[in-house]
């Protein structure tokens, strides 16, 4: 199973990095909006809450594209049967697009965080940077096995673009609360981090069930 | 003895209340070509995908090389090469890109990949986008993908479509009654499916019209198909 999603992961990541329709749409749309939010709050920086529901909210409806067009080029140009005529175990499928989009995730975070600190955020970045590369580490495994499933959901609807905003939002709440309450302390001038480690078990718990929950049912969604 | 390459027995497949597929019952033993007849709608395609194991049949019993389908259909995934309209291939990537991760999907060394790219005489443009192959080349790379992993049973829908004559003789020993494997062809061309074909079957509005060797059906009688 492994071999074969390396074999997948490693074919999408070419195609994307040939391409380039994912991972460039999702980091311009993020910085769009931060230069928006930049203008439109009329403020020179954010801090606490606000900075943190704004950092968050935005990498959120970014990985919307993302999972949008994670499953174009099997349903476009016929991978998804190629696949499934071969004899493998399909939860590969799984596990490729997941990390597929894990990877997106972290590229897009490489990029859209320091534009976030540059065009918005008060306090410097630094003072909490190792806990806030751990929350968006474990918010992307969260948010990869999710819109791995939900854009697998998706592929087979012509309302994909619809389908999949309206999936994948709800579903990610709980993670929105996690990361966003443990990001908010580091984003406060001399904020030291409250609770970080029950936010963490909650992030890490989400990763988790959503991870299982994923491999239980992928098989069933590629079925007829 | 042998099993059969197919025996389908009252197949019927919906799409919703519409039926594509109703009482196709078909036996074709292992070797041998099958021609599937009928006008556009018929339920040519829907029969290639049931027997491809991408479809489920909905009544009937269906069953490839005695596994029975869709229970025991990861046992026939990679006993049968699938060419369909679409070539199933990358636009991005070469043609051995394409082929080299098929190859990992099915198990595959990858020095297959070179041999079938020279089966189908596409060495020279092996590392072109598909995007910039002509769609003659695009239906040989797609028949060097549907043969990579020498199935038992090729399901074929118009294999030689866009095909110059050359290319055409050239990949019958891939596709043609030269590779000795169980075949069902799907075609437009009467005369040339009846000519290669041992078996033949008839499909009006997903109904099965005839299915008897293909030595007995004459051509007028197909043609009506199509009427």
């Amino acid at each position: 199973m492994i071999r074969t999603a390396a074999a997948v992961l490693r074919k999408d990541l070419l195609i994307e990095w040939r391409t380039k329709e994912a991972v460039p749409a999702m980091a311009l749309f993020t910085v769009t909006v931060y230069v928006l939010f930049h203008f439109g709050l009329d403020r020179d920086s954010l801090d606490g809450e606000l900075a943190s529901g704004v950092l968050w909210v935005t990498l959120l409806l970014a990985a919307v594209i993302g999972v949008t067009r994670l499953f174009a080029a099997e349903r476009e140009q016929g991978g998804l049967d190629a696949f499934l005529l071969a004899p493998v175990d399909r939860t590969a499928m799984f596990v490729a697009k997941a990390a597929a989009l894990f990877v997106y995730l972290v590229a897009l975070e490489i990029v859209a965080v320091p534009a976030f600190a540059v065009l918005l955020l008060g306090p410097d970045l630094f003072d909490g940077l190792p806990e806030l590369v751990l929350i968006l580490l474990l918010a992307d495994v969260g948010l990869a096995a999710v819109g791995a499933l939900v854009s697998a959901l998706a592929a087979e609807s012509r309302a994909r673009e619809l389908i999949v905003p309206l999936l994948l939002l709800p579903l990610v709440v709980p993670l929105l609360i996690g990361a966003a309450s443990a990001t908010e302390p580091l984003f406060r001038a001399g904020g030291e981090p409250e609770d970080l480690g029950r936010y963490l078990a909650l992030l890490g718990g989400y990763d988790l069930v959503f991870l299982l929950i994923a491999l239980a049912v992928f098989d069933f969604l590629l079925d007829d | 003895m042998a099993e059969p390459a197919i025996a389908l027995d009252g197949l019927e497949r919906r799409y919703g209340e519409r039926v594509a597929l109703h009482g196709v019952t078909v036996r074709l033993e292992p070797g041998a070509t099958l021609a599937v007849l009928g006008a556009n709608g018929a339920g040519k395609t829907t029969l290639l995908r049931v027997l491809a194991t991408l479809l489920r049949p909905h009544a009937g019993r269906a069953a490839v090389f005695g596994s029975l389908l869709p229970g025991d259909g990861w046992k026939v995934r990679g006993r049968v090469g699938y060419l369909g309209h679409d070539p199933l291939l990358y636009r991005a990537l070469s043609g051995r890109e394409n082929l080299a991760y098929h190859a990992r999907l099915h198990g595959l060394e990858p020095a297959r990949v070179e041999q079938r790219l020279s089966a189908v005489g596409l060495a020279r443009r092996a590392d072109d986008p598909v995007r910039d192959l002509s769609k003659g080349m695009v239906q040989r790379l797609a028949v060097a993908r549907a043969t990579l992993h020498d199935p038992d049973l090729l399901l074929l829908d118009e294999p030689r479509a866009n095909l110059d004559p050359a290319a055409a003789e050239a990949l019958e020993p891939l596709i043609g009654r030269a590779s000795g494997r169980a075949r069902v062809l799907v075609s437009h061309d009467v005369d040339g499916a009846l000519a290669e074909a041992d078996l033949a079957l008839g499909l009006r509005a997903g109904r099965q019209a005839f299915c008897a060797p293909a030595g007995e059906i004459d051509a007028k009688t197909a043609r009506e198909l199509y009427a």
